[in-house]
């Protein structure tokens, strides 16, 4: 294993033609003493290598509890079946050994939270070295430390010699999500998944974050798929943005085909409570509340909170359906 | 008559071919739908506690298992008619099953299941009641001084570091002896011993507790100290507080037992669970089965109550 962050072409393992990550009807129940909750109801899509998806919808549409399936953390309580692959290799038929390797190398993952992410008892140069350890056994410490400095330099964080002696309590918001970013990336991993990465920071700080993820993104060709409340994050990022509702993708599309040309009616809600400076308009609040997981409406479970919804809105479940060249929505008006 | 809806991002086509009654349809369902979610009667605190508690089976088994003991003792002269007190010399050490003796006899011949269910009468005040008073205790304390830390706090904690110091039985045999033999001396001894430990537990837990910002904000809307301690606090602290305490009713009872052996708890010949478990100590090669019994109902006792409080606390828990 060479010790520079190699780029695309090089030496990767599985044919080129698998995609980063694909998802066949992944189901995630929450099984509790008291009933069973189903965060997420049959959800497929594909991230090709070099490509990002991002996942938008408001708090509770089962965002986070995708992605904690796929990497395959949530609580032993928890329910998870359908496929997901990742370049090419089927987490959900590995050993549960397996699958733990497979974390970090094939799969990662950014949280929320750049603070808590982070152990405060350690030096940044610590964190690093282990996970790249874990990563790469051959490496001994001044390799690791080698490497661990590369890292710091590929997330862009400046005098990173100097930094790797930080505590995470002496770093900034934005210079710790760079050492997490760092950390999820020390394992080449195929797929990086991100979970709200930009919420805790500030604004100034989260564009740039933006840049550095597609930045990296390209560097070391893997693929990405963001949790994002931010409309302008996923617009600016996202190759293709997919809208969840009540554990749902309601929509699905290319980034231009799904904020320029929505065809579901949450999405159109979404695009229009977002707040843009310089916009006469003022933000458009939806009305109502995403519905509790355990007493969805019969039909559609947006026909509740919907203003264009007709009485077939609340027999039928609606499919998903193709609206144009790989845009689908699952409103039973669209067409 | 609802009106048709323009579209503002979605396609100007969008919706067209519905009719307005389809959908006055779609928003008298949605009204109706509406109607009944808001119809649901929000539980109150413990109806929904005990909706939830009755869906543990482990829970309503321990409970009732702490039920029936406590049934048990309270009812013990109706349901035996031997005489806990009176063997005969003749029928000593009687197996477990003999006809008229359910539970077998003792060393003395007495009739095992009348000494059973009167030493109930003893055994469950002496685990329950000192496990209880020190949960009181040792939360107030706590609390009091997790909340105030200072002067107040660093004097209530050492004192309860210095009575901690001692090892429980030494305590326990010291305050008893001071006290003078008898069930309510010794049901004041344990409570002694129980208290430092459940402080402690309450003043780490209060002490995670202050810091948190929901307490700030109490204090931020004008609660006095008193009234975050109450409602704010105290809920928070109490999961820990009935964790740790479920855990010492087994042990009040084998503390309580071992003052008696000493002589310094209830006197024999009074039926006391402890106090039969050390009598037929020296039976077990003899009757096993019946120099087990009285350690048996203290083992059914501690488990029961452990696990019973278990499934309350878990009950309690609304973050569920």
């Amino acid at each position: 294993m060479s010790l520079t962050i190699e780029t695309r072409a090089a030496g990767t393992t599985t044919p080129a033609i698998a995609p980063a990550l694909r998802v066949r009807d992944l189901v995630t129940e929450f099984r509790g003493r008291y009933g069973a909750v189903r965060a997420v109801d049959g959800v497929s899509f594909t991230v090709p290598r070099g490509s990002v998806l991002a996942v938008i919808g408001e708090s509770g549409s089962g965002k986070s509890a995708m992605l904690r399936s796929i990497i395959g953390i949530n609580p032993p309580t928890t329910l998870v079946t359908g496929e997901i692959s990742v370049g090419g290799r089927d987490l959900q038929t590995m050993s549960p050994r397996d699958r733990r390797t497979a974390r970090g190398s094939d799969v990662s993952m950014v949280f929320q939270d750049p603070l808590t992410a982070l152990d405060p008892v350690y030096t940044v140069e610590k964190q690093l070295v282990e996970a790249i350890r874990k990563h790469h056994e051959g490496l001994d410490k001044a390799q690791a430390r080698q490497r661990a400095l590369e890292l710091l330099e590929l997330v862009r964080i400046p005098s990173a010699a100097a930094r790797l002696k930080a505590y995470p309590s002496e770093l900034s918001g934005g210079m710790r999500q760079r050492v997490v970013i760092a950390m999820a990336i020390a394992g080449r991993p195929t797929v990086l998944l991100a979970d709200e990465p930009t919420t805790a920071l500030d604004v100034t700080v989260q564009a740039r974050m933006m840049r550095l993820f597609r930045q990296i993104q390209r560097d070391i060709d893997m693929g990405l798929v963001i949790v994002t409340h931010d409309l302008g994050v996923a617009a600016e990022l996202a190759d293709e943005v997919a809208v969840m509702y009540a554990g749902r993708f309601v929509e699905h599309g290319t980034a231009t085909q799904v904020l320029t040309r929505p065809s579901h009616p949450y999405t159109e809600g979404l695009i229009e409570a977002n707040v843009r400076a310089g916009q006469d308009r003022r933000p458009n609040a939806i009305p109502g509340a995403p519905p509790s997981l355990d007493q969805l409406p019969p039909g559609c479970a947006f026909a509740p909170r919907c203003r264009y919804a007709v009485s077939a809105c609340w027999d039928v479940r609606p499919i998903t359906q193709l609206v144009g060249d790989g845009h689908s929505s699952s409103c039973l008006l669209a067409s | 008559m609802t009106e048709a809806v323009v579209p503002t991002l979605l396609d100007k086509s969008f919706g067209a071919g519905t009719t307005a009654a389809d959908r006055d349809e779609a928003a008298r369902r949605r009204d109706e739908w509406n109607a009944a979610r808001t119809s649901e009667q929000p539980q109150s605190f413990w109806q929904a506690t005990l909706r939830r508690f009755a869906t543990n089976k482990v829970g309503v088994v321990a409970a009732g298992i702490v039920l029936l003991l406590v049934l048990g003792a309270i009812f013990a002269p109706l349901l035996t008619s031997a005489d806990p007190l009176i063997g005969k010399p003749l029928d000593r050490l009687q197996n477990v099953g003999s006809p008229g003796h359910l539970l077998g006899t003792d060393e003395q011949g007495r009739d095992m299941l009348a000494r059973v269910l009167y030493g109930g009468r003893l055994s469950l005040l002496a685990g329950f009641v000192p496990t209880i008073g020190a949960a009181l205790i040792g939360t107030a304390i706590g609390v009091t001084s997790g909340i105030m830390r200072g002067a107040v706090g660093t004097v209530l904690m050492r004192t309860m570091d210095m009575l901690y110091a001692f090892p429980a039985i030494l305590l326990a045999i010291a305050v008893g002896a001071s006290l003078g033999p008898g069930l309510t001396n010794t049901i004041i001894a344990v409570t002694i011993v129980f208290v430092p430990p459940v402080a402690r537990v309450a003043e780490s837990a209060t002490r995670r507790v202050v810091v948190q910002e929901f307490v700030e904000a109490a204090r931020l809307s004008g609660a006095s100290t008193l009234r975050v301690a109450r409602t704010q606090v105290l809920p928070n602290v109490l999961n820990d507080v009935i964790v740790y305490a479920s855990g010492l009713v087994g042990v009040a009872m084998i503390i309580a037992a071992s003052l008696s052996f000493l002589g310094l708890g209830s006197a024999p010949p009074a039926p006391e669970w402890g106090y039969m478990l050390n009598s037929l100590r020296g039976m077990v090669s003899v009757a096993p089965l019946v120099a087990i019994v009285p350690g048996f109902f203290i083992f059914l006792t501690s488990v029961a109550f452990n696990l019973a409080s278990d499934a309350l606390r878990e009950a309690m828990d609304s973050r569920l």
